[in-house]
């Protein structure tokens, strides 16, 4: 089933803060094989001239899934994950992330459209850290297979 | 004391040496708790495959994160990456055994622009397929 076209434009605010803890960097990081000291060991990261543990670049995704208040589980936009795979991603940062930022933001449905028989939609989040923008990250999600179907 | 790479000693074109990684189905799950996707395809067979799916397939953003690890290795700093963009091209499907498959990462420096940062363009390979496509990473030097 398509997606519903009438979620372009939807823009949504994070439900909560988000509270970057070293132990998550730690456990992202040792994730992806990252054993650099900046990400795991404080001295190290203030050494290095950083306030605290250093987030690999990649990191802020997981501020998507741990923040269910945006479009992806409403029932009305006619998403089934499992038929997603992931497009494109960017990230935008103005600054590293580390650990003690409390991250605040929203999510906005910027486009949706057929890529041949399947759909993209694109969701850009702006990531502020105490009224600052950190971080800007670009999502482009796949929905296999599910373009209406055009007439012929 | 910066650890980052200086800017000066940096020219372009110069090559980051290819990289390999392994991937495995233990990766896949740690990575879903680290990042919090818990997406089925990337760890039950049967869900992917019931999906059109040929296998349990990694996550688009363990191989970006993976990719990145060259730069940020070569960088010497997680924090000097200020932009990173990928399209992902190709599915990288994780058989169930010990072994797994492979990502072969490396990179070149495309650009030498303001402010002492640098583009570096990534080439990621799973076999024959390209993996990435557009990859490339801004990073700030010292």
């Amino acid at each position: 089933m398509p997606l519903n076209r009438a979620f372009i434009g939807r823009e949504y605010a994070f439900d909560q803060p988000f509270e970057v803890g070293r132990e998550l960097i730690r456990h992202f990081a040792s994730a992806i094989g990252d054993t650099n000291p900046i990400s795991h060991d404080v001295e190290a990261a203030k050494a290095a001239g950083h306030p605290d543990l250093v987030a690999p670049p990649t990191f802020l995704t997981t501020l998507s899934f741990r923040r269910r208040s945006g479009p992806i589980g409403d029932p009305d936009l006619g998403l089934d994950y499992s038929l997603v795979v992931h497009g494109e991603q960017k990230f935008v940062l103005q600054r590293p992330i580390c650990a003690g930022d409390v991250l605040d933001g929203h999510v906005t449905i910027t486009d949706i459209r057929d890529v041949g028989r399947n759909e993209a939609m694109v969701l850009e989040t702006v990531i502020t850290a105490g009224g600052e923008h950190v971080a800007t990250a670009v999502n482009t999600m796949i929905s296999r297979g599910t373009a209406a179907k055009k007439e012929s | 004391m910066s650890t980052v790479r200086s800017f000066d000693a940096v020219e372009v074109g110069e090559e980051i040496p290819a990289q390999t990684f392994g991937v495995t189905r233990s990766q896949l799950v740690q990575y879903a708790g680290a990042s919090g996707d818990f997406n089925l395809i990337h760890w039950n067979e049967r869900v992917a495959r019931a999906v059109g799916l040929p296998d349990v397939i990694a996550h688009g953003m363990f191989t970006m994160a993976t990719a990145g690890r060259l730069v940020t290795d070569w960088a010497g700093d997680p924090g000097a990456v200020v932009e990173y963009g990928v399209r992902f091209s190709s599915m990288v499907p994780v058989p169930d055994d010990d072994t797994g498959t492979t990502l072969t990462v490396s990179g070149t420096v495309e650009d030498k622009l303001d402010d002492r940062r640098v583009t570096v363009v990534l080439t990621a390979r799973c076999g024959d397929a390209k993996v990435l496509t557009q990859a490339r990473a801004v990073v700030q030097l010292s």
